[in-house]
């Protein structure tokens, strides 16, 4: 009799997901049978779960294991991006609780939901096959989605789910086809598999089907990182989303796509690599520089830093174009840097927003930094360091990717780039003109900061100096991270 | 290394001091400004070991002392090492600026009522970027401190300027961030042609570049310094700046900020890029000159007597890059002199502009007049540096000037020499005009019939100021003395340099070290023919 050749299923691989998934149900029981208005304990169980999982994470640092026949790997690439996936959560937890009590939607379901989309966030940096990378793609969007439009009663968060559902559908469409396509040239949808495969029939690098394919894949990930032109549902939906959602999206489930692109255009399709080299640099320019220039006339401060993230997609776009191990590195070290110095940015301004987001122009900053001087100066080192301003983490993340480019003779791009920065430099200090260079229109009431926000501001403006300053050891991890 | 760390001492005591005064009560003034002046006065202090210990005859490392050097960053291609060392070029540099610092703190004691505290850690971690600036030997450590120093002075002019502070702050931030972006991408790429390694300029100084990657290298570097410099035509930024920042600003601005633009070009631009750099030599040349006529003129017409100071340190130092462009001893001595002049002369020039804001809370020279017969002690200490600025014999000013035309002279830049000389006259037309029109004449004016002359303090703050105005006007060989080896090397690492990559194919990229072997090159003069081989 014929034995079913059964496939090596390696349970441990997969055990930092297994306990997250684990801990965001028991925390929906919980929110359930512990009645109660106020839902902040939750959080803190969250935090709890996201440091055992991380915990868990960090035990798997070493050499690759392979699981699930090939499907899902546990490599330093996916852990070293996993942890920046917990801290980002674990970010936007702190931040929660406040604003929901602000804002009145105080529902437990919003942990579990943000660990839901966390353990999708995880198997995107670990699936090595196109079906577990889409599995866990939409196993965030979902939570995404739910989390946008988080907020009932406002008519902007609403809209901000509805958008992000039909964008986030669509763009999910390109992103099957596309594998669809490429299944069909190589008949696998194993990331080794098709490498394996164009490796011995090189004619299939020709094949529309297959060039086509990687075109749609490449289309669906840029939707994902917010990458122009496939941007616009970005600033409507950074803007309408509950700010600590808000901050969430903009670094965990950014460097989950980047994590996913990364893998399956740098394994996949590594014969392509001159085609989506020309293709990546186009992207970089472009969002990179329509970020910019839309973000200098925005008024709304979380737009503003919608529209900056989109040039900050580009500035890890410019790291990917380079296609060597510095630019991989670079764009690891930046992901983590843009989790602290972005979500602490959001953080100080779900402090100063007022019920129903009123507070969020930038000329309601006015007089800040004399008012409160303290949470005024973190603001400006998360601004700085998101200018690029040394000595912070932001900086050295884009010397890093800007010198990957260099290197790799991609000199005009880095120009570009630092231009672009230049450019950055203006909204950001327009913060800190109306922070501090302008006198306060109105009286400026504030209820104070609870022991959570407080906690991620102090964690978010450490790391982001700690980065800027001493970044050998998280730089020589993120070397140790990379494909290359 | 068994010496002490005495470079980052100097540093960084200026930053524990930044961070004590944040314990300080936001609302008791007098504490602050002690502390602060304090500090500076203690920063100063510990430099001065630097003037004895530092040996000039005898060179450590490519002519480098008190250096220090510890791994940094190490990952990845890159090496960066925390590596500081001063030479005779940049050891003055660091004593004018924790010299002018406690001068500039004293200054504010009745300037700046609002947000001391605030105000006193910008001036501290002012002074934290801009020795380090000075010290520092790797290359990255230079930019991270390049950088920094721009955020505390975007402040300082942004909260505490005129009227049109947020537009001169945003202004100069940007201007300057856009010159050292660009000069960050062409370090990197230095980088690589270099091969790894980390970033000391001692390495880089080695390299044999070809001649299109000098030129565009060079295009960067020149750019980010002829910024900060500033020279004509990206000097916009600086009248603006000037006139709005308060009174410590523009003194720190004049006396050490726009030195750091000039550094860069002796430190990194020429040696770096030599062919590059005399290749370019003309271009720079008629810039400075066209700097040093069209500022003159612009001071002249000016109703604002801290926009004419502005617009004179155009000129000033259109002076020094035309010196330092000279490309040999007389004229490099005296764009570095001249560097220290401007800084002294300039210095106390925004200072007696504060003196007389302050007091009347207006800068147009048409509110002013006959300020002599009610300000006497004010008047001769204004027209002391009114005579060093021009360049009176017997001044500071006259010496470098002197020095600097002589070289240019001599060089191939004769003919910019013969019209900068005119930028001498001109100099002399729009500060004395203004010092006539402030000064003497009757006191019709109303309001300036009660001025009281300067206080305790204000003479406190301008005597050092006069003493070295008068000291290097007479005796400036112990720092000539002191900076010569410096010079003779960056001249001769510059010249020589050159004349081997002109013997040399471009096929051969690499140099045999000894021909650039630093600490060896000759003492004194280099007998080089100083005018041939520069086109």
């Amino acid at each position: 009799m014929e034995t079913i050749a059964m496939p090596a299923i390696n349970l441990a691989v997969v055990m930092p997901e297994i306990l997250l998934s684990c801990i965001a149900m028991v925390l929906l029981l919980v929110n359930v049978f512990v009645p109660g208005n106020n839902k902040a304990y939750l959080g803190y169980l969250s935090i709890i779960g996201l440091a055992v999982t991380a915990a868990s994470v960090v035990n798997g640092w070493g050499p690759s294991v392979s699981a699930f026949n090939g499907s899902v790997v546990q490599d330093n690439f996916a852990t070293f991006f996993k942890i920046i996936f917990l801290i980002s959560a674990g970010l936007a937890v702190l931040i929660s609780d406040r604003y929901m009590a602000q804002e009145e939607c105080n529902q437990g379901e919003l942990y579990p939901l943000i660990l839901f989309a966390t353990v999708g966030m995880m198997l995107m940096a670990a699936g090595t096959d196109m079906m577990v990378i889409f599995l866990g793609l939409e196993l965030l969007s979902i939570c995404l989605y739910v989390l946008a439009g988080f907020n009932r009663s406002s008519v902007k968060s609403n809209e901000a789910g509805l958008k992000y559902f039909l964008l986030g559908a669509f763009s999910t469409g390109f992103l099957l086809y596309g594998m669809a396509l490429t299944y069909g040239a190589t008949g696998s949808t194993k990331i080794q598999a098709i490498s394996a495969y164009v490796m011995g029939n090189p004619s299939v690098a020709t094949n529309p089907l297959f060039v086509v394919g990687m075109l749609l894949i490449a289309t669906g990930f840029s939707f994902k990182v917010a990458a122009a032109p496939f941007h616009m549902w970005t600033p409507d939906v950074y803007q309408g989303a509950p700010t600590p959602v808000t901050a969430f999206m903009s670094a965990g489930p950014k460097a989950a796509g980047f994590a996913a692109f990364i893998r399956v255009m740098i394994f996949a399709f590594p014969m392509l690599k001159a085609e989506w080299g020309q293709l990546l640099w186009i992207l970089a320019v472009l969002t990179m520089t329509v970020g910019n220039i839309i973000a200098l006339s925005q008024d709304n401060v979380k737009r503003m830093l919608a529209y900056s993230s989109i040039a900050h997609a580009g500035y890890a776009l410019v790291g990917f174009t380079a296609t060597n191990a510095e630019g991989a590195a670079g764009i690891l070290f930046y992901m983590l840097s843009y989790a602290f110095m972005n979500i602490g940015a959001f953080a100080v301004i779900v402090l100063i927003g007022k019920k129903g987001e009123s507070n969020g122009n930038v000329q309601d900053m006015a007089g800040f930094g004399h008012k409160k001087p303290l949470l005024a100066a973190i603001l400006s080192i998360f601004l700085l360091s998101l200018a690029g301003m040394p000595p912070t983490a932001g900086f050295i993340g884009k010397f890093y990717l800007f010198s990957a480019a260099i290197k790799s003779g991609y000199i005009w791009l880095a120009i570009i780039g630092v231009l672009n920065s230049a450019a950055s430099l203006y909204y950001y200090l327009r913060v800190l003109v109306f922070m501090y260079m302008k006198d306060p229109t109105e009286e400026f009431d504030w209820a104070g900061a609870t022991p959570a926000v407080a906690l991620c501001l102090l964690v978010a403006v450490g790391a982001t100096l700690a980065l800027g300053v001493v970044p050998g050891t998280v730089l020589e991890l993120a070397q140790k991270a990379v494909l290359f | 290394m068994n010496q002490l760390p005495l470079l980052s001492i100097i540093t960084f005591t200026p930053l524990i001091g930044a961070i004590l005064l944040l314990f300080v009560n936001k609302n008791s003034h007098g504490v602050l400004r002690s502390v602060a002046m304090a500090v500076t006065v203690v920063t100063f202090v510990l430099s001065l070991p630097l003037i004895t210990g530092y040996n000039a005859p005898g060179t450590d490392i490519g002519g480098f002392q008190f250096i220090e050097n510890v791994p940094w960053i190490a990952a990845g291609p890159f090496q960066m090492s925390y590596h500081l060392g001063i030479d005779g070029i940049s050891l003055w540099l660091v004593i004018l600026t924790t010299f002018i610092m406690p001068i500039a703190i004293l200054s504010t004691y009745t300037a700046v009522e609002e947000k001391v505290k605030e105000y006193m850690i910008c001036l501290l971690l002012l002074e934290v970027g801009m020795v380090g600036t000075f010290i520092s030997i790797d290359l990255f450590l230079f930019y991270i401190y390049w950088e920094v120093m721009l955020i505390p002075m975007y402040f300082m002019i942004g909260i505490w300027g005129g009227k049109n502070r947020i537009y001169a702050a945003v202004k100069f931030f940007i201007y300057t961030a856009v010159g050292s972006l660009l000069m960050l991408v062409a370090l990197i790429s230095l980088y690589f042609k270099a091969g790894g390694g980390d970033f000391s300029i001692l390495r880089f100084w080695e390299l044999n570049l070809d001649p299109t990657t000098q030129m565009w290298m060079f295009l960067a570097f020149a750019l980010a310094f002829a910024i900060k410099v500033p020279m004509f035509p990206l000097h916009t930024w600086l009248p603006d700046a000037h006139t709005e920042a308060p009174t410590a600003g523009s003194v720190i601005l004049a006396a050490v900020m726009l030195k750091c633009g000039t550094y860069g070009y002796v430190r990194f631009a020429m040696p770096l890029f030599p062919e590059a750099s005399a290749q370019f030599t003309p271009l720079i040349a008629t810039l400075s000159v066209i700097g040093i006529i069209y500022a003159s003129l612009v001071a002249m017409v000016q109703q604002d007597v801290k926009k004419l100071v502005a617009y004179s340190s155009v000129a000033h130092l259109g002076f020094v890059m035309l010196g330092l462009y000279a490309l040999n001893t007389q004229g490099v001595t005296g764009g570095m002199l001249q560097m220290l002049n401007h800084g002294v002369s300039t210095g106390a020039l925004f200072l007696i502009v504060g003196f007389i804001y302050e007091r009347r809370h207006t800068r147009q020279i048409s509110d002013f007049g006959g300020l002599a017969k009610q300000m006497p002690v004010f008047a001769t200490m204004f027209m002391i540096v009114t005579f060093s600025s021009i360049g009176l014999p017997g001044t500071n000013g006259f010496v470098g000037e002197f020095l600097v035309l002589l070289g240019s002279f001599e060089s191939e830049l004769r003919w910019y020499a013969v019209i900068a000389t005119s930028g001498v006259i001109l100099s002399a037309v729009y500060m004395l005009w203004m010092f006539q029109r402030v000064m003497f004449g009757e006191l019709k004016n109303p309001k300036n019939q009660t001025l009281k002359d300067l206080n305790a303090r204000e003479v406190a703050i301008m005597l050092p100021l006069l003493f070295l105005i008068f000291f290097l006007g007479v005796y400036p060989r112990p720092i000539i003395d002191s900076m010569a080896p410096s010079i003779d090397r960056l001249i001769a690492q510059t010249k020589v340099q050159k004349q081997v990559a002109q013997v040399a194919a471009p096929a051969a990229p690499q140099l045999p070290a000894g021909h650039v072997a630093v600490p060896g090159l000759p003492e004194g003069h280099p007998a080089l023919p100083a005018t041939q081989e520069v086109k």
